[in-house]
């Protein structure tokens, strides 16, 4: 299966290390992984922002990137949610419509891509430990992906899993939200660093750098010593 | 009082509602049990997306056909004996009713909860002229003692707990008994059962109004809605215009709906219902019926990209849920319409002036469009305003219009995109400590205030890909 890796501009600059785990993941389970380097953003800041003239430069620009691949598959939901809106924002418009659903068409979250595509539950991690999981909003209600993290990871022999208490509130994080009403998004990731603290797990696992950059960042602020993990980490480690 | 409640600024009422520690816990805990309360009824209902589908489906057909709908309305209310008030704005309702009360020589108007009547600040209108308004919702009346604006569409004093009531009732109604619920309850049972019975004329809110009889329906779970409808000669309903369904069937569906999605109940205590005045050969019912539709803006949402917004039955089903409102409460969202639907709706009635930041006071987490029982989609139609802020209204900050340019410039040309990802980690390197930055300069700085900020990676991904393939790919 050829699989064309959209790696999010967030992972690119900031955590090399989810996108080399998803490239060892995607091989380890038979995938012929490739990345078109013109690649950027999905344009969500802008278009969040209310910058859709902006937002759609950055898509094109997407569009353009993987016009050739077959499947295009990325480490966050929240960013495969923005590619899957394409078709929505380019509606009658001839010169990209068709393009826009294309890609949105093909392309997948990481965990929705391996349960549901590649059909496979057992990517041969050998992670052990106590680990809570928070179900990032755009993965869960833009996406509509619930339960394929919590399937890659259950099966794991040596994770202890615990649900976390009140799971699907945000975390604050929200993009530029983040910064904008950075009062109340503290509030919010206040609540959230309380009640992974609650569960007592030793890692904290998400499936969008976005959401983690922000409970770690706090967690890390209030001198809490949960790892703060991306999902990849956890498939990936194979001793 | 009219939609606004309060003048200060976004930021300092978002404080204010911060620092407001018991507001912040009342709210958290009520939303906790709506939560699963809400949970709860739709698992025993069973379909709930199904029922959701169809309130939508019955929702958007009736806005559609508002005209017809309306039309229908007016004509079986005047059929029954009733007069029928097509108000444009928020004016021209307050006068008309101000001359029903003038006509009857009334001096006492009791009134059951209605958000469209603090809309329209009806009874600040009416007490101007000299008479006296009563609210029959416990809620609404303890506010009204306190002169203090709903925090909640349905649970409007939630921000209050027993203490403030007690103190309210004891500063104002001379009450000396203790801040038992139950105490609280009968004094003002009381209290409010003397007001009913010397009042002169009853105005209503309006749940659903059912075009093919011309029939008002109301939920309450006190029965003071009766109060109103009951005791008096006079009676009066005011309306917003959507707020309209075509039958009885249409009404059962969406009434189990907005039960179960505001106070977690499969019914509430009570559904009233009435239909026009009295007519000869009946017993019951006002001598004289008003029924006021009042516009004040909705027909301009007619036909826009919001049409869905006037779907709303008002259930508080997306307050319940959202984290926002959790930490900041009603008033911050400065509208008697709070919350979610406030921020889609407010700005929209009221225009953007004074209602800039509303549409940014969420993180688009989507938990307000999951839970709409008529699944108006609230999010997306924030960033539609902010999209309209941006580009029509020209209110974005310049500072931000710079910075998107950028973002467009960079995020479309790979090159410039990939020199970002080389400097990055340079330069923020004057901030950085042990991979992290406490400190961040510029905008990270609101972030950094909070919460750490990771460095960029020392070598970004694309780098670490290109040389992988150099050296022959997979291992």
């Amino acid at each position: 299966m050829k699989v064309s890796l959209f790696i999010t501009c967030l992972c690119d600059i900031f955590s090399a290390n989810v996108g080399k785990d998803t490239v060892e993941i995607l091989e380890r389970v038979g995938c012929n992984v490739d990345f078109p380097e013109l690649q950027t953003c999905c344009g969500q800041p802008a278009y969040n922002s209310g910058y859709v003239k902006e937002a759609k430069q950055s898509m094109k620009q997407m569009i353009r990137a993987f016009k050739d691949s077959d499947y295009v598959v990325g480490p966050s939901g929240s960013c495969v949610g923005m590619l899957k809106e394409y078709p929505n924002l380019f509606k009658g418009d001839k010169e990209w419509e068709e393009d826009a659903k294309e890609l949105a068409d093909k392309s997948y979250e990481l965990t929705q891509f391996l349960v549901d595509v590649v059909g496979i539950v057992d990517v041969g991690s050998t992670f052990n430990g106590r680990i809570t999981y928070h179900p990032s909003c755009h993965m869960t209600r833009i996406l509509g992906v619930n339960d394929a993290p919590i399937l890659l990871l259950k099966q794991i022999e040596g994770i202890e899993f615990i649900e976390l208490p009140v799971k699907e509130d945000c975390c604050g994080f929200g993009g530029t939200f983040s910064v904008k009403n950075a009062a109340i998004s503290e509030e919010m990731v206040k609540e959230k660093s309380q009640h992974v603290t609650e569960t007592k797990a030793e890692y904290l696992v998400g499936g969008d750098m976005g959401c983690l950059m922000n409970i770690g960042g706090r967690m890390q602020r209030e001198g809490k010593k949960v790892e703060v993990v991306h999902i990849t980490e956890i498939l990936n480690t194979t001793d | 009082m009219s939609i606004q409640i309060n003048e200060s600024p976004f930021q300092e009422r978002v404080q204010k509602g911060i620092e407001n520690d018991f507001m912040r816990q009342a709210v958290s805990s009520a939303q906790g049990r709506f939560r699963t309360g809400k949970l709860t009824q739709a698992e025993e209902l069973g379909n709930w997306e199904d029922w959701r589908q169809l309130g939508e489906e019955i929702r958007k057909h009736t806005v559609e056909n508002l005209d017809y709908y309306l039309q229908q309305l007016s004509d079986q209310v005047s059929r029954r004996g009733g007069n029928v008030f097509f108000a444009s704005t928020a004016e021209e309702a307050t006068e008309y009713i101000q001359n029903v009360i003038k006509n009857k020589e009334a001096k006492k108007v009791v009134k059951s909860k209605s958000m469209v009547t603090e809309e329209i600040g009806l009874n600040h209108a009416l007490e101007l002229g000299g008479v006296e308004v009563v609210e029959s919702d416990l809620g609404e009346w303890i506010l009204q003692l306190d002169d203090d604006p709903p925090s909640h569409i349905v649970t409007p004093a939630l921000h209050k707990n027993k203490e403030q009531i007690r103190e309210t009732f004891a500063e104002k109604r001379g009450y000396t008994n203790s801040d038992k619920p139950e105490e609280l309850a009968s004094f003002s049972r009381d209290q409010l059962r003397k007001e009913f019975l010397s009042a002169d004329v009853g105005i209503t809110g309006c749940n659903f109004a059912i075009a093919e009889s011309g029939t008002i329906t109301l939920v309450t779970n006190e029965g003071n809605a009766e109060m109103a409808t009951t005791l008096t000669d006079t009676l009066v309903t005011v309306m917003g215009m959507e707020r309209i369904v075509p039958t009885w069937e249409e009404m059962e569906i969406l009434v189990g709906l907005l039960t179960r999605s505001a106070v977690c109940q499969k019914l509430t205590s009570y559904i009233t219902a009435y239909t026009g005045s009295r007519l000869e050969d009946e017993i019951d019912g006002p001598d004289d019926y008003h029924l006021v539709i009042v516009d004040n803006g909705r027909s301009k949402i007619l036909g826009t990209e919001f049409q869905a917004a006037l779907h709303c039955i008002r259930c508080a089903a997306c307050i319940n849920v959202c984290p926002v409102y959790r930490h900041i409460g009603g008033h911050a969202h400065n509208s008697i319409y709070p919350g979610p639907i406030g921020a889609v709706l407010t700005p929209l009635l009221d225009g953007y002036q004074d209602h800039t930041e509303l549409p940014y006071a969420s993180s688009l987490c989507g938990a307000c469009t999951e839970a709409c029982p008529v699944k108006i989609p609230l999010h997306d139609m924030l960033i539609k305003h902010r999209q309209i802020i941006v580009e029509k209204e020209n209110k974005a900050p310049t500072a931000e219009k710079m910075m998107m340019k950028g973002f467009a410039k960079w995020s479309s040309s790979p090159a410039a995109y990939i020199l970002s990802t080389k400097m990055a980690r340079l330069a923020l390197k004057a901030w950085t400590k042990d991979d992290t930055i406490e400190n961040g300069p510029g905008p990270l700085k609101n972030w950094t205030n909070s919460r750490n900020f990771p460095a960029p990676s020392k070598q970004s991904f694309r780098a670490w890909y290109k040389e992988r393939e150099k050296s022959g790919g997979a291992s």
